[in-house]
């Protein structure tokens, strides 16, 4: 019998079979089609702004996507570098044909995982608890836990102009009962909808009527074990284009033809404001005259080029004239319309911050069905959902990550606590503790936690240590040495325009003047540390009093985390509270004051009685 | 556990004494920091100590008795402070506005009270009272914050919190789609204007909220002049057009209040008249010095001059000393002829008015002055209850503080991401005025200002 079984072979269920298996429990992932493991049906890029700080969290956890995404990226690069250290992150652009199969690799090659091709259309359930699946032909396969991790899939509709089909991207099999049956169990269903550009044939592009965008000219890696697997030169480069006024005007005239306007009168799914189609950004922002499209390769070993930002519903007609009257792609040949996607999720208030759910015990989801978008807020939710499976088979207590120690944990939080409008996409603005979630520093933050749960090994841990202690010694150093002020110095100062001391001042009194770099302290000073380490206590030197100042604001959040509610609490008994305040905590059922708080629609006033409430009833402990 | 919570502990209204209760673990340290007598935080438990009340900038506000009471027998089971301050609203509220500035949290409504409960103070019955007194009195304030700031000065703020978002947005955009080259890119060159508008603006709700609790609270109005100028005739003047009657309250401030006046619905709280119905020369008798000092406790002065007089040393100093000060000047007895060199004294026009009390010359125009020189047209008549609005001030000039911090980052040259957390923090004080999450009108700003995606 399985210990555990992932239902999805999407980046969240990947991550999750990964997990449970390097923790040594038997699992089984099932997958409608092993040939799509890992599959990229949208964007081909990994990281972006916070996403790529996800990334790095999922490796310093001990998950897989930046080590599979590292080896397999046709170019990478640092966004925001020109910006402050807490808004860094990488972007790599993904190969859709290397990914699936590196990553396809890695999972055959841990013994304790087996692969099945099957559609899962049931659980197996016994009074509350999960017991298994069952899949399309009525077979059962028991296991303790399961994790389902279907993305799209769930009565997943295509819609092309005034077309809706019943199947999943790459015209797979959706699933079509799995959603009714968990509806059945108790979930709370919603519909969401997302949409993708078409792809086009590179062959059939004018690349001289575009821009370049190559990578950056400096090795990255989003794996803090793994060293650069790709040569700078050979990088893949994208391309820049524009919409223009004819492409606005094909829009406008054939508008009623896209299933979002009008095409289609049933649709119910609520797409990602972040992903307006171009319909949607042509109509709302009448005056403006271009869009930005970026033009990004698939793969190396095939010519499908990806065209960012043009997402529309439009019928195939309407989608060629469109596409041909844009700079470069006049002759383009279309492989792939564009379509949008409708499929259901379950509403996310129904989870544990554990992402176990509150209707079923021993059932996980993670990823697409819990109404977030992106592959890497699929994999870091695959990757908590596996490891806290994991902890409650071995009768451990779950790994709940804060909204002060990663994005995962704002990713989660916002989540269960505050529900959906639309897919979840990360956003910086998204993480109030922003200047802590660094890109620099997730390890730091994070792989402690991994050793502890036994997904981070001797040796990773050894390494992390070693930057610590060497971090706490620069800083030292820093503070300690006084730079005196000799004529070579003063020379070099006035040499890079930099006001020269009065006095001779410290190094850490130096570091913390804007002008001043640590690349500048090396040309005064041997600075005897790794270039890591200099830009670790640089940000922590030259930010320290927003830092600090961030820090204290965690620590007030964790203070009142610290008041527990009790998981039996009845709302209904707690008098006086506000109606509205009442329903609301009644549907996400706060575990802490601190989430109780966020939850909108509970006020102040109702947490003050709430908190009055739980002293009486439950003593001291509050 | 808890911050430190004040609130007014007596009803209010005129009464001989009011009493201003703090409770936390800062209470001690807090009014400490205020009160200029002895060391407080040194205090034995249930002690009480003779001083006085100064504020930021050493200026002594009230003479007081403090009582200095220990966690944990106390009514809160906290640290207690309790400060007797003299009656009257306006010492009564300074009070409450200074511990409002040095890190005390206004109590909501029966919070001392459940405190007293949830330290183990008070048992159940008690509490379930209160806590129907929590919801009671919590739907009232819900409703009275809606419209606690008069329609100007909320709209003002509601401006204001518009511009920042759209701020906010747009260097989030920057951060979170960095590659869209034709979103405008933020920068700490393109922030400084923008930040000094922000800036304007708070300074300019905070005059005219001030102005809205002069409205509730009377201008402090004190008459200046030489014997026989005509003060009293002004006085009287205005008075007889009132129809108000003169009488002697312990109000305001603790020199004698002379009269009110409801000058087109702003009232006038005339003080320091000692001198004014005597025949005595009050600049001579007092001296200069203390003239000086009478003149900063008025919110606003009336500084009347004989036409047919000239002007001595002691009354030149006096007119040089008004500086900023909101003042109107009254050139009495224009029927007489003129003996007041104008160009000499060099006042501003707009500050002068030309009357003949006796022949009532010259009183509609002196009222039109007063009205102009607070503002007070801007304000609509809406009254703003007075606790709200001293929270209100309070969240406002912490903001004021954080915007100079802000532009004190700018000079600093550090990354725009930094300073936006600033920023956002002082857009979610200026929220708490009424009241609405960031998150969800930051992104709707983002997504509905800004053309991005996939």
């Amino acid at each position: 019998m399985y210990e555990i079984i992932v239902v999805g072979g999407g980046h969240a269920g990947c991550e999750a079979a990964h997990a449970c298996a390097i923790k040594n429990h038997k699992t089984l992932l099932i997958t409608g089609n092993i040939k799509n493991i890992a599959d990229m049906p949208c964007n081909p890029h990994i990281g972006g702004s916070a996403k790529g700080i996800v990334v790095r969290e999922i490796d310093a956890l001990g998950g897989i996507m930046g080590r599979i995404a590292d080896k397999t990226h046709l170019q990478i690069k640092m966004l925001n570098s020109a910006k402050g250290p807490a808004v860094q992150s990488l972007r790599a652009q993904g190969d859709k044909i290397a990914y699936p199969k590196e990553m396809l690799k890695e999972l055959n090659s841990l013994s304790f995982l087996e692969i099945k091709e099957a559609m899962v259309e049931d659980l197996m359930v016994e009074e509350g608890v999960v017991k298994g699946v069952i899949l399309e032909d009525g077979t059962e396969i028991s296991s303790k836990i399961v994790i389902l991790t279907t993305g799209t899939y769930l009565k997943a509709d295509i819609l092309v102009g005034n077309t809706r089909t019943r199947k999943g991207p790459h015209d797979e099999l959706p699933s079509n009962y799995l959603s009714d049956n968990l509806k059945r169990y108790g979930f709370q269903i919603i519909r969401l909808k997302t949409g993708t550009p078409q792809r086009l044939d590179r062959k059939t592009i004018d690349f001289s009527k575009t821009k370049l965008e190559p990578g950056d000219n400096k090795y990255l890696t989003f794996s803090y074990d793994l060293e650069p697997c790709y040569k700078i030169e050979e990088q893949e480069p994208c391309y820049l284009t524009y919409t223009t006024e004819e492409t606005h005007k094909i829009i406008r005239e054939n508008l009623n033809k896209s299933s979002m306007y009008g095409a289609l009168d049933d649709i119910k799914g609520v797409g990602p404001r972040y992903c307006p189609s171009i319909e949607d950004k042509v109509v709302r922002f009448a005056d403006k005259e271009r869009h930005q499209l970026f033009l990004e390769p698939e793969s190396r070993y095939y010519d499908d080029i990806y065209l960012q930002g043009f997402s529309t519903s439009m019928p195939p007609e309407v989608q060629e004239k469109m596409v041909h009257s844009l700079p470069g792609l006049e002759n383009a040949k279309i492989v792939k319309y564009g379509y949008a996607i409708e499929y259901d999720a379950i509403y996310p208030t129904q989870l544990n911050a554990s992402l176990e759910t509150k209707v079923l015990k021993n059932l996980f989801t993670a990823g697409q069905i819990n109404g977030t978008s992106g592959y890497e807020e699929a994999a870091c939710q695959g990757l908590m959902a596996g490891i806290n499976a994991s902890l409650k088979l071995e009768g451990k207590e779950p790994l709940i990550l804060k909204r002060s120690e990663a994005y995962i944990g704002v990713l989660i939080d916002d989540l269960i606590t505050k529900g959906i409008r639309d897919p979840y996409r990360l956003l910086t603005s998204r993480a109030e503790f922003r200047l802590l979630l660094r890109h620099d520093n997730a390890d730091l933050r994070l792989r402690e936690y991994g050793y502890q749960i036994g997904t981070i090994n001797e040796e990773q841990i050894t390494k992390l240590r070693t930057k610590d202690t060497q971090i706490k010694e620069l800083q030292e150093y820093m503070k300690e040495t006084k730079l005196k002020i000799t004529p070579e110095r003063k020379e070099i100062f006035l040499k890079n325009n930099i006001a020269v001391p009065a006095a001779s001042l410290s190094l850490e009194q130096l570091i913390k003047r804007p002008e001043i770099t640590m690349d500048f302290l090396s040309q005064l000073i041997e600075i005897p540390f790794t270039e890591e380490i200099k830009e670790q206590v640089s940000i922590n030197l030259k930010y320290e009093g927003y830092i600090n100042k961030a820090y204290k604001e965690a620590e007030k959040l964790i203070k009142l985390e610290k008041k527990k509610i009790p998981a039996d609490i009845d709302y209904d008994l707690v008098k006086n509270i506000a109606s509205e305040a009442r329903q609301k905590l009644k549907e996400v059922r706060p575990t802490t004051i601190a989430q109780a708080i966020r939850i909108s629609g509970v006020n102040p006033a109702d947490i003050s009685i709430l908190s009055v409430y739980l002293k009486k009833e439950y003593g001291k402990d509050e | 556990m808890f911050d430190t919570i004040c609130a007014i502990a007596t009803s209010r209204g005129n009464g001989a004494i009011s009493i201003i209760r703090v409770s936390g673990e800062e209470s001690v340290k807090i009014v400490n920091h205020i009160f200029k007598g002895k060391n407080l935080e040194k205090a034995d438990s249930h002690t009480i100590h003779y001083g006085h009340l100064i504020d930021k900038k050493q200026k002594e506000i009230d003479e007081v008795l403090v009582s200095i009471m220990l966690a944990p027998r106390t009514y809160t089971k906290e640290n207690i402070v309790e400060i007797n301050t003299h009656g009257g609203l306006a010492p009564t509220n300074k009070v409450l506005e200074l511990l409002l500035e040095n890190g005390c949290r206004l109590a909501e409504p029966g919070e001392f009270t459940k405190r007293a409960f949830l330290n183990g103070r008070i048992d159940l019955t008690e509490a379930e009272g209160v806590m129907d007194k929590i919801n009671a009195i919590t739907e009232k304030q819900n409703e009275l914050a809606t419209n606690q700031m008069n329609g100007k000065v909320s709209d003002l703020i509601n401006t204001l919190r518009d511009e920042m978002i759209q701020i906010i947005a747009n260097i989030n955009v920057n951060m979170d789609y960095p590659e869209y080259d034709d979103v405008d890119i933020i920068t700490n060159d393109i922030m400084i204007p923008k930040i000094k508008k922000v800036k304007e603006s708070i300074q300019k709700i905070l005059k005219e909220s001030k102005n809205g609790r002069i409205i509730k609270e009377g201008i402090t109005t004190s008459i200046i002049g030489r014997p026989n100028v005509g003060k009293s005739s002004l006085l009287n003047a205005l008075l007889e057009e009132e129809k108000a009657i003169v009488t002697d309250i312990a109000g305001t401030t603790r020199d004698i209040v002379e009269g009110h006046i409801n000058i087109n619905g702003i009232p006038l709280n005339i003080i320091d008249t000692a001198g004014i119905r005597s025949t005595e020369d009050v600049i001579e008798a007092m001296g200069v010095e203390k003239s000086l000092a009478m003149m900063n406790q008025a919110d606003l002065i009336l500084f009347v001059l004989n036409n047919n007089e000239e002007i001595t040393k002691e009354i030149e100093k006096l007119l040089q000393s008004l500086g900023n000060k909101n003042y109107i000047i009254i050139l009495n007895k224009i029927d007489l002829p003129s003996k007041v060199d104008l160009n000499h004294i060099k006042i501003e026009q707009d500050r002068l008015v030309k009357m003949s009390i006796v022949n009532k010359e010259g009183i509609e125009e002196l009222k039109q002055k007063i009205v102009d020189l607070f503002n007070m047209t801007e304000i609509e008549e809406k009254d703003p209850t007075y606790l709200s609005s001293a929270r209100s001030i309070s969240i406002l000039e912490n903001a004021l503080t954080k915007i100079e911090e802000v532009e004190e980052s700018i000079q600093n040259n550090l990354p725009i991401d930094m300073i936006e957390m600033d920023i956002k923090v002082i857009w979610e004080e200026l929220g708490k005025i009424n009241g609405s999450t960031y998150e969800e009108e930051l992104l709707d700003e983002m997504f509905s200002r800004f053309c991005l995606g996939k």
